[in-house]
């Protein structure tokens, strides 16, 4: 009875997620003859942070500002925002361009205030979503089919903004975005900041419940009086934001602008993320601490993958075993199965007993 | 009156989605002519120019084939991409590595495309996952199954295979507008197997999209799945079998891609599900389903080529345009779509 | 069985968690009669068809079907068909996007020798078929470029065609017009000619007049009897469909009506329209009022209040609010004048399933105040324990998710959303379907109260029974549109015999 109140607890099935990954590292670590703790190893090296926590924690931060903005699409509109990659790689090289100015594609000084090459990326971001957003709110278009022709053009954009080159922003202070204050890793504080600043406006406006309302019954919300398509809209419009902050934080991570490779199936991470979150793909409830766990999750794969020196390219082998085996357990015939399955076991016993 | 009712019929023929269809053929048209305008100098009207497009994209038109069935369905596969580079790495893998002949190596890929659109049939059929999920683990996994297979760039040369080498560069010429070459030799327009195949499986599918039962109902269930089964068809059978003809189209897509490129690397034909999307909804395909056929697939094939070939004939555009245009074309068809639907609920 | 009768349901029983939707329930069809089944909301007419056509799987009773030995028990549609039993229902279930000739003829095309589809056959056969029941179409045209009625229509033909000796025809003309209700009537009296057995589930008087033979009415999932067109006037009809139990919901009433003319008008409408569902209306109605609509199911009555909210925003006409003329495009318009509603699907438009019952209470009021003014969590609570005691809703706790409340909690939970707006109007529609006896007095009781201090109410109901006890005024609405306006002493024979309508002739 206990057993299937923590089964069906929502954070189940992100946290159950995690704990086998570690387990699968520990397991590992103890058997390759380091200690079992290994994996909670936090050290200083260089004079930052290090260790493969640390490891994890940074390098998934682009993963789990996607995810925030994602869980809001999925759950307002029962669909996904697949573009959210290609923005990302867009928005970096609109911000390297304005940063490096005349420069590029070579820049060592900036030739703009690094907030406004910010901005400017953030900008494109929000205009990118509002574009998405438009499509499925007030146009009616599936939310895959609407984003899929920025997932084309976006990244295309990038490209030719940076004049098909990648531009590089040689400079310090633009490097902090993705490098480090002090000794603690600043995509980390990135994060946690949007994160926060989402949960902020979840607790202090009504938003959380709007989005959800509408998510799960969108004729009755309008009925009492929400505007369904308007939310819509504000969730694409934020997951666009999501998406260039995501983009800023991993241009500076290598300080440059490649769109090539910026971003690149992220959205698929994101996606994987908010359903590893234990959010239903259709819509509905949401549970965004799920979905930035699940964020973490999918990286700490990732880092356990190239601990274990399974090469990077066959990590996805396991994402699609790990997606399927997620979504077919929720798929509504397998579920009732099992509960015919227990229905059968339960009259069965009753039969049993009458017998008796 | 016999007359008068014959126009009628005439002018109701004009339904939205032909409309959309000659849309799409005059645009094709359009594109063509104004790139023979713009580069005729530099041989764009040569009759080789468009066999060329054909050849680069005689993969894509059997990935778009069995994407439009499968989008016919109201559903969607975007594995196709990584499906054709697992095909391509283990062609070339199994050919230099495990020195396998062509029939047999090309018969392994088309068996693997087999099992993988039936297990992806079955989770979007009878376990009602959404597809877009479905095929995207289905995406994950070919993609890293193509690592597993080798992460090395690999070619196929003479050497590797003679058989499949003959294949590849088998060209067939056609009798007429010749041209000659620098050095004053006529030579004459050809095209590959690859052409043929692509040819051989649009016709096909066309046949059976419009005079088989099992083509018929992917139109009944994409139209609305529910009249589809009270009218006792199986549309979860029929769904399975959708993904099934896709893996399958797609591994055929897979080999001439290779015959093509007659290489295999794990970043190969990253992009192509969505290329192969986009040309089906260029094409006059809904997205919704129980609209569309391959003729318009054809099309929006084409325009994409012709795209990208303006593009290198002019040399000093950027190679984004390509992405960018077909973007924008993307765009206009779906909210052209999207008018249309609007316009017929309204009248409704 | 006698030699003319093509189906006989004997005792039919069927249960829904908690509630007996068919109880001993016989049926008879004849060779070539057109069957009326009557029955208010709930009296379990489509749970009857359903249990014929094998959707749902009846508990006991038997069914005969002429020509087939033994009993008949089908487990699907496809069952239903292979015994000759076909049904069209108020959706066409075909598809748009194929030929009439294909949508007549799809999973039983004629095959060429190479295992293809014979189009030229199929597309003769089609030409044939629909010539001979006076269809009028091109059988090559796609279905969608055809009205409703046409498709009515294909739909019945494909019916027929495959060997139907019983044709269901469930609502099939609430969305035509009279001309296209007059040809779907031409081809059934023609099908009847040739023998079919056809059951014509409607809820349009007139047309069961125009067309019936014989009539089974239902009511609560018992059978009412069945009766001879000419034994059953339309006053009797309608007294049979709604019944007349008296419970112990008799000693409410109003102390005593009062004349409201005088009092703060507080919605004027005039002209008001939506194209399709409700023709040009004016209503007015006064502080401290209720006015009942009534009307059978599918004559306006619910078309009208939406209109008035703007959940289907009216197309023509003014409306005045507190003698203010206003505009409402969007529900939430409506609510900041002070409106709100109860829509009769309560599961489709009214609950939130997922969302809390906390949740759905203050959803309409935080609506109102707006996304950025978030109530406190404690404010929240407050509210929806205070509703959740005013209207005694049993939960377990204000965070169950209100699709685990039976219908009626679900109910007084979104009547909760509303008071907690404390609207000037509220409009009701069908508040007390589906729900048990005493909570139906609870809010009965609760209208009375709201009138009391001096809020409007729009009351829209069934059952006469519940409206002559709590209303001031009645509008008697039928076809789609508003007839006429019923006030002094109400009585259920004046109310039946305005509903009844033209039962002059």
């Amino acid at each position: 009875m206990s057993l299937k109140k923590i089964t069906s607890h929502k954070m189940f099935l992100p946290v159950f997620c995690m704990i086998l990954v570690l387990c699968a590292n520990m397991i590992y670590d103890a058997s390759q003859g380091s200690d079992f703790y290994e994996f909670f190893k936090v050290g200083i090296t260089n004079g930052y942070l290090s260790g493969r926590l640390v490891n994890i924690l940074n390098r998934g931060s682009e993963t789990a500002i996607l995810a925030v903005g994602m869980t809001l699409v999925v759950s307002a509109s029962a669909g996904t925002d697949i573009s959210v990659g290609s923005v990302m790689a867009l928005c970096a090289s609109v911000c390297c361009v304005i940063l490096a100015g005349p420069a590029a594609p070579q820049a060592t000084e900036l030739a703009a205030p690094l907030i406004v090459g910010v901005l400017g990326g953030i900008a494109i971001g929000a205009l990118c979503g509002a574009f998405n957003g438009a499509l499925v709110a007030y146009l009616n278009i599936q939310p895959m089919v609407a984003t899929l022709i920025l997932w084309t053009a976006a990244r295309a954009t990038g490209l030719l903004v940076c004049n098909n080159l990648i531009v590089y922003v040689r400079n310090d202070t633009f490097g902090i975005l993705g490098g480090f204050i002090g000794m603690f890793p600043t995509p980390i504080l990135v994060a946690a900041i949007v994160i926060a600043a989402v949960a902020l406006l979840l607790k202090l406006s009504a938003m959380g419940l709007y989005v959800q309302s509408v998510g799960i019954n969108k004729k009755a919300s309008r009925i009492a009086g929400l505007n369904s398509k308007r939310i819509i809209f504000l969730c694409y419009l934020l997951c666009g934001v999501c998406a260039a902050i995501a983009g800023v934080v991993a241009s500076s991570r290598i300080t440059s602008a490649d769109s090539n490779n910026i971003g690149l199936n992220y959205e698929l991470d994101a996606i994987l993320a908010v359903a590893l979150g234990g959010n239903s793909l259709g819509g509905g409830r949401f549970n965004l601490a799920g979905s930035i766990i699940g964020a973490y999750t999918i990286q700490a794969i990732t880092t356990t993958m190239y601990n274990m020196k399974i090469s990077t390219a066959v990590t996805p082998v396991f994402k699609a075993i790990v997606v399927i085996v997620i979504v077919a357990i929720q798929a509504p015939p397998v579920k009732a199965w099992f509960k015919k399955l227990s229905a059968r076991n339960a009259s069965a016993s009753a039969k049993g007993v009458a017998n008796a | 009156m016999s007359k008068s009712a014959n126009t009628l019929k005439e002018r109701k023929q004009m339904n939205s989605n032909t409309v959309l269809l000659l849309i799409t053929i005059a645009l094709f048209v359009v594109l063509y002519a104004a790139g023979c305008v713009a580069y005729g100098s530099k041989g764009f009207t040569n009759l080789q120019t468009f066999l060329n497009i054909l050849r680069s994209n005689a993969g894509l038109i059997c990935v778009a084939c069995g994407m439009t069935c499968v989008m016919l369905t109201g559903g969607i596969d975007i594995s196709v991409g990584s499906l054709v580079a697992m095909d391509c790495m283990l062609l070339a893998y199994g050919m230099s590595n495990w020195h396998l002949s062509a029939p047999v190596m090309c018969l392994l890929v088309l068996a693997i495309g087999l099992v993988f659109g039936l297990v992806q049939g079955f989770c979007v059929g009878y376990l009602e996952i959404q597809p877009f999920i479905v095929s995207m683990a289905g995406m994950f996994f070919a993609r890293g199954m193509t690592a597993v297979i080798s992460t090395d760039q690999l070619s196929i040369t003479a050497d590797v295979n003679q058989t499949f080498y003959d294949w590849s560069s088998f060209r067939i010429y056609l009798p007429f507008g010749g041209v000659p070459n620098r050095k004053g030799v006529v030579i004459m327009p050809y095209f590959g197997s690859g052409v043929v195949i692509a040819l051989v499986v649009l016709v096909v599918i066309f046949l059976m999209l419009r005079y088989t039962k099992f083509g018929r109902s992917l139109y009944a269930v994409g139209g609305s799945a529910q009249s589809a089964a009270m009218m006792g068809l199986n549309v979860k059978k029929t769904q399975l079998k959708a993904y099934v003809l896709c893996s399958v189209l797609t591994s055929i897509g897979g080999i001439c891609y290779c015959m093509n490129t007659m290489s295999a690397s794990v970043s190969q034909a990253t992009g192509l599900e969505m290329q192969a999307i986009a040309s089906s909804v260029i094409g006059g395909t809904l997205l919704t389903g129980g609209v569309g056929n391959v003729i318009g697939t054809l099309f929006g094939v084409l325009i994409n080529g012709t795209i990208s070939a303006i593009v290198q004939t002019n040399g000093k555009l950027a190679s984004s345009w390509p992405n960018i245009l077909t973007a924008a074309l993307l765009c206009f068809f779906i909210v052209l779509q999207s008018i249309f639907a609007l316009l017929k609920e309204r009248k409704k | 069985m006698e030699d003319n009768v093509v189906l006989t349901m004997r005792g039919i029983c069927m249960t829904f968690p908690g509630v007996k939707a068919l109880d001993n329930v016989d049926f008879t069809l004849r060779k070539g009669e057109i069957h009326a089944l009557m029955g208010e909301n709930g009296a379990g007419k489509s749970t009857l068809i359903k249990c014929l056509t094998g959707i749902n799987d009846f508990e006991a009773g038997e069914i005969h079907v002429d020509g087939v030995e033994g009993k008949v028990k089908n487990h699907s549609t496809l069952d239903a068909q292979n015994v000759g039993i076909s049904t069209v229902y108020q959706e066409v279930n075909l598809c748009p996007n194929l030929s009439v000739a294909e949508n007549l003829f799809i999973g039983r095309e004629p095959m060429t020798p190479f295992h293809t589809i014979d189009r030229r056959t199929m597309i003769r056969k089609a030409d044939e078929l629909t010539k001979r029941l006076d269809i009028r179409v091109d059988v090559t045209q796609n279905l969608e470029n055809y009205s409703l009625a046409i498709q009515q229509m294909i739909a019945i033909a494909r019916a027929v065609d495959t060997n139907c000796k019983v044709l269901i025809l469930d609502e099939p003309t609430s969305s035509l017009d009279d001309s296209e209700v007059e040809k779907l009537f031409r081809m059934m009296t023609s099908l009847k000619e040739q023998g079919v057995g056809i059951i014509f589930v409607t809820h349009f008087l007139e047309q069961v007049y125009a067309v019936c033979d014989r009539i089974t009415v239902l009511r609560n999932g018992t059978l009412v009897g069945e009766y001879p067109i000419a034994d059953l006037p339309r006053v009797k009809l309608v007294a049979a469909m709604m019944g007349k139990d008296f419970d112990d919901l008799a000693d409410i009433r109003p102390e005593g009506f009062t004349s409201h003319a005088d009092a703060e008008m507080v919605i004027d409408a005039k002209g008001l329209s939506h194209k399709g569902t409700i023709k040009p209306f004016d209503i007015e109605l006064h502080r401290g009022e209720v006015i009942g609509l009534t009307g059978l199911l599918g004559s306006g009555r619910s078309e009208l209040a939406r209109a008035i909210y703007g959940a289907d925003k009216a197309q023509t006409g003014t409306l005045k609010v507190k003698g203010k003329e206003v505009k409402i495009n969007h529900p939430i318009d409506a609510i900041h004048l002070g409106m709100g509603m109860l829509p009769d699907d309560r599961k489709a438009e009214g609950i939130i399933g997922d969302l809390s019952v906390r949740e759905n209470i203050i959803l309409a009021l935080q609506a109102r105040m707006g996304m950025f003014k978030q109530m406190s969590r404690a404010k929240q609570e407050e509210i929806a324990d205070e509703y959740i005691k005013v209207l005694q809703i049993k939960t377990a706790s204000r965070e169950t998710p209100i699709s685990q409340l039976s219908g009626g909690n679900q109910q007084k939970a979104i009547l909760g959303r509303w008071l907690a707006t404390d609207p000037d109007f509220l409009i009701l529609d069908e508040p007390t379907r589906g729900i048990d006896i005493g909570t139906k007095t609870e809010i009965q009781k609760l209208i009375i109260q709201l009138a009391g201090e001096g809020k409007s109410v729009m009351f829209i109901s069934s059952e006469i029974e519940e409206m002559l006890r709590t209303c001031n005024r009645m509008a008697v609405l039928r076809d789609g549109a508003k007839v006429g306006e019923l006030d002094g002493e109400l009585t259920q024979e004046r109310v039946m015999s305005a509903i009844a309508g033209g039962a002059k002739e």
